[in-house]
């Protein structure tokens, strides 16, 4: 076997974010992490290895398929939400808004609105509530995908929520998640509070700013 | 003696009218107040704070022309919700708001407080008026 193994994987749960010293700002990762132990050119190098959002496959309002790989290069928002929502969903959208209105010109910039009602909310539906909603272009995805499908990319999404909130109800609190383009989780935000809201908004600059997050991989 | 008698009438009508007018102020501010603490619970996060809406899906709260020729259907459509389409502010809105679940106390407050709010002025609607209303819901 070659010396590129893999020896120890010890999660480490203090310590683990990387903090600059230097006085530019950079975002923690969040998520499960691994130690990694690897050889690179005779030297033993350990690495750390941080959750990144696997795989998916959904379909927007447009019915276009949108995959993991149409947000490689990109930095996104994820949240969850069903059009009939008389709850918490007009709110997040409310707070969502200025978020699409201040990054809609950037290429590099996503927001993914996963629907957990997808019986009800179909394609046509959810280009309905894009229309009404004023949103045009592909800066806001509204995603259709089957029921499992979308609770599995949320448990992934809202591992940061869980490790914050063992008991509560990840999928209809409202969070709206960060997503960094090496596809790691870098902020969750009650998506319901405006004030948290404002914070993710200045949140995503800081991110777009850290060097890693400019090159276009 | 008789300009005695006139001042003093007018005095005591005067007063009449003062005490009247503050106790429908009175009536008013407890149907107001008590109004905003069940539209923050029950009508904010679809309406908004401000009785804004949201964008073409959800109506603001600011047509005053619509309340005033829709006044007593008001009740009913919180009392059973509303929907089908409906012209606000010259935008046709479609959704579907839900039944509100809420007392015809709790109607009256929030009318109150929604129809004297965003820009809107018609008034104190009480809770016989309410329950007047609903009894002629279709």
């Amino acid at each position: 076997m070659k010396k590129i193994g893999y020896i120890i994987a010890v999660t480490l749960l203090s310590c683990g974010c990387k903090f600059n010293n230097a006085a530019t700002k950079s975002l923690p990762i969040y998520g499960n992490k691994e130690a990694i132990t690897k050889t690179v050119n005779g030297k033993q190098v350990i690495d750390t290895v941080y959750q990144t959002i696997p795989a998916f496959k959904f379909v927007n309002q447009y019915g276009d398929t949108i995959t993991e790989k149409s947000l490689d290069g990109k930095i996104y928002v994820a949240d969850f939400f069903f059009t009939t929502c008389p709850t918490i969903c007009p709110v997040m959208h409310r707070n969502m808004l200025p978020v699409y209105n201040e990054f809609k010109s950037h290429a590099d910039f996503k927001i993914l609105s996963h629907s957990i009602d997808p019986k009800y909310d179909t394609v046509p539906v959810l280009k309905k509530y894009a229309d009404k909603m004023g949103i045009s272009g592909n800066t806001w995805w509204l995603l259709h995908g089957n029921k499992d499908a979308t609770y599995t990319i949320a448990k992934s999404y809202l591992v940061a929520v869980q490790e914050m909130n063992p008991k509560g109800q990840y999928v209809h609190d409202g969070y709206f998640i960060l997503i960094d383009k090496q596809k790691r989780i870098r902020g969750t935000y009650q998506g319901t509070d405006e004030k948290e809201v404002t914070k993710m908004t200045e949140d995503i600059k800081t991110l777009m700013a850290e060097p890693d997050q400019k090159s276009n991989k | 003696m008789k300009a005695w008698i006139t001042i003093s009438v007018l005095m005591a009508m005067l007063f009449i009218m003062i005490s009247c007018q503050s106790e429908g102020q009175i009536e008013f501010s407890r149907y107001y107040s008590n109004g905003s603490v069940v539209y923050q619970a029950h009508c904010q996060n679809c309406h908004g704070a401000n009785g804004q809406g949201l964008q073409g899906l959800i109506p603001p709260l600011k047509d005053s022309v619509y309340f005033k020729n829709n006044k007593s259907a008001l009740a009913c459509q919180l009392n059973s919700g509303l929907k089908g389409k409906i012209i606000i502010l010259n935008k046709e809105f479609e959704g579907e708001m839900p039944a509100s679940g809420l007392s015809p106390l709790e109607i009256a407050q929030v009318l109150t407080y929604v129809t004297n709010s965003f820009g809107n002025k018609l008034g104190t609607v009480n809770t016989s008026q309410v329950n007047a209303d609903l009894a002629k819901c279709k």
